[in-house]
């Protein structure tokens, strides 16, 4: 390598102001879905046994499944930082790839539960749900929201881990570089603590 | 200029500052979540009354926890990272606690 090769490549890097960066964002996230979590802790206050009755609409074994799916598409990414610290390429691309196809899963199951409460007509000013009392036409807007919108983080998530799936395959990320990756690990994590703060508060009252 | 070895070695230095965990490490921590979430499932089963909320608050903020430090490197990270994640949830707590003593004082 000559003198200026080595120049070139030579870029000045700062990991933990990138990392620290993206810490930043996820505050902004929980402010995001922490106002929800606030207007939920009020409304079920308020319409404590309508809450109750309205969750028995749910299916705790879906929501169980998505939870340890969305737990193991955590391990799997966090084990794709470990893959490319050991300089393994291939095994961290098959990681990721695990973690997106999980993702998708996790979708597919959201798609077939929300299709299943709107084919019994609970769903945002149904006629069903507008002559049930107030507390249950609260939760099921908090439900729709909340798990929608974070059905929209978990989409996201799966283009920024796409990404990283190409920069590993063009060597943009490498062993020695993996920033990149732990950003989008970062992301796929947050995720993961909001589907397990929404799990028991929406599937688990009885 | 630094001959190449020693500035690769830099390199790997620097991006190595942190902690490598073991895929190990990873699982263990993967079985204790996987455990906490049949736990909480359980433990929905029974009827606390008003410890509901709590137990299920409780494991879940354990799981979280599991989370952060583990699979986000939170601990090994610089200490600034865990101040500014405590301030953050602080500040979350402070809205939550004000938002009730309004609901409870109305």
């Amino acid at each position: 390598m000559t003198t200026i090769e080595a120049a070139v490549e030579h870029k000045h890097r700062d990991d933990v102001g990138s990392r620290m960066g993206l810490w930043l964002f996820l505050f902004s996230e929980l402010i995001l879905f922490g106002g929800m979590f606030i207007i939920y802790a009020v409304y079920r206050f308020k319409h404590p046994d309508e809450f109750r009755l309205a969750a028995a609409e749910l299916d705790t074994f879906v929501g169980t499944i998505n939870t340890l799916i969305l737990l193991t598409s955590s391990l799997t990414v966090a084990m794709a930082i470990t893959a490319i610290q050991h300089g393994k390429k291939y095994l961290s691309m098959a990681l990721v790839s695990t973690t997106i196809l999980l993702a998708l899963i996790f979708l597919v199951n959201k798609y077939f539960e929300w299709s299943h409460k709107i084919s019994i007509g609970i769903y945002p000013q149904s006629p069903t749900l507008v002559n049930k009392p107030s507390g249950e036409i609260l939760y099921f807007g908090l439900y729709y929201v909340m798990t929608g919108l974070h059905a929209v983080h978990v989409i996201v998530g799966m283009a920024v881990l796409a990404f990283s799936l190409v920069f590993l395959s063009k060597g943009i990320i490498h062993q020695t570089s993996f920033v990149k990756l732990e950003a989008g690990a970062l992301y796929w994590h947050l995720v993961d603590i909001i589907w397990i703060f929404l799990f028991p508060l929406f599937y688990l009252i009885h | 200029m630094k001959p190449p070895e020693e500035h690769i070695a830099m390199e790997k230095h620097e991006a190595h500052a942190q902690h490598i965990v073991s895929y190990g490490q990873y699982l263990l921590i993967w079985l204790g979540l996987v455990a906490l979430t049949c736990l909480t499932v359980a433990l929905a089963g029974i009827d606390l009354g008003r410890w509901v909320i709590v137990t299920a608050l409780v494991i879940a903020s354990v799981k979280g926890l599991f989370v952060l430090n583990n699979f986000m490197h939170l601990k090994f990270e610089e200490r600034v990272f865990r101040i500014f994640v405590l301030v953050a949830l602080v500040t979350f707590l402070i809205f939550i606690s004000l938002t009730f003593f309004d609901y409870a004082f109305h």
